[in-house]
């Protein structure tokens, strides 16, 4: 038995779930000052002395780091970094705390300049001067060789000192992202950290001792314990929560687009062959690109309690809410009215519905029914023109072989899935669309069943270089000797093993690492005519999905 | 200084699984490092910096600017027809006005193949920016364009597919032919007899450094845009004038790329040749896309880079002085030149030995012009390759008057088919290509 509990910004969502059937749901209001009273509040209603010996597990999605960011409820953070030449510093976004170190690799992770201990002494004492306990270390190419960043690690370290390091956080290449998801990291790591003893001590209330998880943003689940070095991973958490609650409640196999209709807001996720994609870079938090591994999502402004009005003739949807539908009182016409005079959802005043709409019917000199009409095939047209947009970005997306460009992937979406309150609109989207709907049962708490029945997810990227006879991890921080006859085979089967390793470290059981090779490249490096060695690069991840119905959960 | 930012495409095409042959230079890795550091330095995570997939060009494509001999279905492999796609694509982002201007960083590059194509040369089967050029007129009806080749090879290529053509100015600043291969490109080439100074060609002594080609920029090339007037500029950017190059002997450095593309500023770049792929390829396109994208490039800079070590003597500086004053000169002449040349002939001919390098093939040809004011002038080319192939082709200019048409039309029809193995009939004008 699992308990699932998703904290959105307005609700708690609790659901207790066995062998992937639903038994108890729940939905309690979000207690933002004290999130733990919320867990609880839930928790109670579902949980008691009776069946808390079943319970295996506790998965959380929480909104605690997303919101610590965009509220600037962070710490202070000090940035070192080891840029060497190339883009010029005033190009990067750079917080005012961030000093500059002597000392840099290149792409191949061949030490360029050496660091300076002096320089670095001397940037440690105005680090203690401003009392600042935070500290981001960051090189160019660190994931190319995390040598440099784990050294000046060791000649800043300080008891009173918390260090993030930009190679761990993710394999992937990106100077400036690199630095605001190191940044990001330090800046949330206090707050976060209270956040895990408060869950620490929920599930000691409780009386259960067993593992708690935590939604990470590509809807992977990590061990709460495991993810103090790494809350930036947690961003996200909430929309992640949504698109695996899609997986959960709508069996999808095949391409499909789902459509979260929210108040303010409707999220677009994708899927390829079931699997959601993943952002190509990472995730952007707060204007900040980061190196995040998170799920694709597009918020546009369109949602049941946009403002409508007219411009010009034109009917304009959002992107503001000021407020509710003006069946609920609200202060202007709604989707949500129009939905209501069309009579396709029952909520609400109708009379009021009705007289906003009339509003609306005037200034288009047509009759209440046809001005209604035209809002939700509006509001329709608009969110199928996003689809439309994402999936030729998506379809466009640059590939860099032959074989990708001519064979690569088409994404051709089967079903349209539609959760949210104003989901009753979605048959007029699929007919815009072209293709069928469907509207998952329990879609009210898809977000916490996503929640608690995501497996655990991680990625490694290994770059295996014969002519330096070097192998570097950077996730894991790891360089190791390896044969100059090193081939891309045995760096496969060495990724595949220390993604395992990761991936049980997480948490994960045995019957979940279904592991896939993301990238496999290998280059001969000639030099004067002569090969010299193979540039090998190697991806391996665990995907985003359910965990596997195999074993009784 | 804060520069004026412009949006800038990027089409970047590696293949990385395309060689010529697994240790030519033109190779899976040629990019590799290339990417790494566009990535690393977050370039595409500048909002005026836009990346896209490149098309696919198509045989018809091809044809309007080449005789593939037999067909371009024998010459070209997908990875032609990509980088040539890839550079359409450039034009059509910067023509449509979705960005001021693009870089198409692909591979393989095309500016040694000429106009009759019996194979490859210089590691090009197609001439990339050629085909380009072509899409361009006859899909956005531009008629001036120029092309300033500053890879470290002549560009003959592209040379011999607009020699007699006045509206498209080439321009090739390269490594002195009598020190390195095609061993052409040389300040008399200038043009076909009803297109003097349409082709200008500055070669550069060996060990040139930034001060020699930013000289000659400044002081040739610049000026002659000037006089010349072209709706659009095209680089050939070729990266194998870096100091650190295996197969050449300049010493340009990336600062100094990236200072010519800011002052070129080219509407569309395309990549050409460059084969130190570690050393100098990741710096010199960091350089050039910040150039292009008025993003600061001044800390752009390669590990190793020592201007002291690569400031060309006073010498080279003394010979490029002079190579542009010849330039100059030949160039202000360029309008007196034509009685001089043609005399009282109605057509001229001139007969070329053309070797291909990368396919081992010879090819002997005849050029026969006719003299004309009004056009570019009717071209017709008798060829014959040691692989025992022998073809005409009937060349119509792209603004072609109605005496070269009425000639062109006539001498097609007439020709006797039994001697070749195909006649081939390319009308730049009305996009018509025919073969018999």
């Amino acid at each position: 038995m699992i308990l699932g509990i998703d904290v959105g910004g307005t609700h708690t969502d609790a659901v207790l779930v066995k062998n992937f059937q639903l038994l108890k749901k729940v939905k309690v209001l979000t207690n933002q000052a004290n999130i733990m009273t919320s867990l609880l509040e839930a928790t109670n209603l579902l949980v008691s002395d009776d069946n808390i010996n079943h319970l295996k597990r506790i998965v959380l999605s929480t909104t605690i780091s997303t919101n610590a960011i965009v509220q600037n409820k962070t710490n202070r953070v000090a940035m070192v970094l080891l840029s060497g030449p190339g883009l010029s510093p005033t190009t990067l976004n750079l917080d005012e705390d961030t000093y500059f170190a002597k000392g840099y690799v290149n792409h191949r992770g061949i030490p360029v300049d050496g660091l300076s201990k002096r320089q670095m002494a001397h940037i440690s004492h105005e680090i203690s001067e401003k009392q600042i306990n935070q500290i981001g270390i960051v090189g160019k190419f660190s994931s190319r060789n995390p040598q440099q960043e784990l050294d000046t690690a060791e000649m800043l370290q300080a008891d009173s000192r918390n260090i993030s390091l930009g190679h761990t956080l993710s394999g992937q290449l990106g100077f400036p992202r690199r630095i605001a998801t190191t940044y990001l990291n330090a800046a949330i790591h206090d707050i976060y950290q209270g956040f895990v003893q408060d869950v620490q001590k929920f599930v000691a209330k409780i009386g259960a001792n067993i593992p708690v998880y935590i939604l990470k943003a590509d809807g992977g689940t990590i061990l709460l314990d495991q993810s103090l070095t790494c809350p930036v991973q947690t961003i996200h958490s909430g929309p992640a929560a949504g698109i695996m609650g899609v997986l959960a409640t709508a069996s999808i196999k095949e391409d499909a687009v789902a459509l979260d209709i929210g108040g303010t807001t409707t999220d677009i996720s994708v899927f390829a062959d079931g699997v959601p994609l993943l952002e190509p870079s990472g995730v952007t938090i707060n204007g900040r690109k980061t190196l995040i591994r998170g799920l694709y999502t597009k918020s546009i402004g369109v949602g049941g309690d946009s403002v409508v009005k007219i411009e010009k003739g034109d009917i304009i949807i959002g992107p503001q809410r000021e407020g509710p539908a003006a069946a609920l009182d609200g202060p202007f016409p709604t989707p949500t009215d129009a939905m209501i005079v069309e009579g396709i959802v029952d909520f609400g005043n109708p009379s009021k519905a009705r007289d906003a709409i009339a509003g609306i019917a005037g200034l288009l000199n047509t009759d209440v029914q046809a001005a209604a009409h035209a809002i939700v095939e509006k509001m329709a047209a608009m969110i199928a023109d996003n689809v439309r947009e994402i999936l030729t970005e998506i379809n466009n997306k640059p590939v860099y072989t032959i074989h990708e460009l001519l064979e690569g992937k088409i994404i051709q979406p089967k079903i349209l899935c539609v959760a949210g309150g104003p989901a009753a609109v979605a048959p007029v989207i699929a007919r815009n669309l072209g293709y069928p709907y469907s509207i998952p049962e329990h879609s009210e708490v898809a977000n916490a069943l996503g929640v608690a029945l995501s497996r655990t997810t991680a990625e490694i990227t290994i770059l295996a270089d014969t002519e330096k006879e070097e192998l570097i991890i950077s996730e894991e921080g790891c360089i190791q000797s390896i044969p100059r006859k090193f081939s891309l085979a045995d760096t496969v089967e060495i990724a595949k093993n220390k993604l395992r390793e990761k991936a049980i470290l997480m948490g994960a059981r045995p019957e979940d690492i279904i592991m896939e090779v993301t990238e496999s490249q290998s280059f001969n490096m000639i030099r004067d005519f002569y090969t010299t060695g193979k540039n090998i690069r190697v991806k391996v991840q665990i995907k985003p999905g359910l965990i596997s119905a195999s074993t009784e959960r | 200084m804060p520069k004026k930012l412009k949006k800038t495409g990027l089409i970047f095409f590696p293949a990385f699984d395309w060689a010529i042959s697994a240790n030519h230079p033109e190779r899976e890795e040629r990019l590799l490092y290339t990417q790494d550091q566009v990535m690393e330095e977050g370039l595409l995570d500048f909002p005026n910096i836009l990346e896209y997939k490149p098309g696919i060009a198509t045989y018809e494509d091809i044809n309007r600017c080449h005789i593939c001999v037999p067909n371009p279905q024998n010459l070209t492999t997908n990875s032609h027809l990509i980088s040539a796609g890839g550079a359409i694509t450039a034009a059509q982002k910067v023509l449509t006005g979705e960005v001021d201007n693009a870089f198409a960083l692909v591979r393989p590059p095309g500016h040694h193949s000429m106009l009759v194509a019996h194979g490859a040369r210089g590691f090009c089967n197609i001439n990339i920016e050629a085909v380009m050029i072509e899409y361009i007129r006859h899909k956005f009806g531009i008629r001036r364009i120029a092309v300033v080749d500053t890879d470290c090879h002549h560009g003959d290529g592209t040379q011999d597919i607009y020699w007699n053509d006045p509206d498209v100015l080439c321009i090739s600043m390269h490594q002195d032919g009598r020190t390195l291969y095609p061993g052409t490109g040389f300040i008399d080439d200038f043009g076909g007899p009803n297109a003097l100074g349409a082709t200008i060609n500055i070669p550069l002594p060996p060990r040139t450094s930034d001060e020699g080609f930013l000289f000659a920029l400044d002081n040739a090339i610049l000026p002659i845009l000037d006089d010349f007037k072209p709706e659009i500029i095209i680089n050939s950017a070729g990266q194998d004038n870096h100091y650190s190059d295996p197969i050449t002997n300049m010493n340009f450095s990336a600062q100094g790329y990236a200072l010519l593309n800011e002052k070129l500023a080219p509407h569309i770049a395309v990549l050409e040749g460059g084969y130190s792929i570690e050393k100098a390829l990741p710096y010199v396109n960091v350089g050039i896309i910040l150039a292009m994208a008025g993003l600061d490039y001044s800390q752009v800079r390669e590990p190793d880079y020592d201007a002291d070590r690569i400031r060309q003597s006073p010498e080279v500086t003394r010979l490029i002085e002079n190579e542009v004053k010849n330039v100059m000169s030949l160039w202000n002449k360029r309008k007196n030149l034509k009685k001089q040349i043609t005399g009282s002939a109605t057509y001229i001919r001139r007969e070329k030995n053309i070797y291909y390098d990368t396919d081992d093939i010879t090819e002997r040809q005849i050029e026969t012009v006719r003299v004309c004011d009004d056009c570019g002038g009717l071209v017709m080319i008798e060829s014959s390759a040691d692989t025992g192939k022998k073809i005409y082709a009937v060349i119509l200019p792209n603004t072609c008057c109605p005496e070269c048409r009425k000639n062109g039309e006539t001498f097609f029809g007439r020709i006797n088919g039994s001697q070749y193995n195909h006649i081939y009939f390319q009308d730049r004008q009305k996009d018509v290509f025919i073969v018999k």
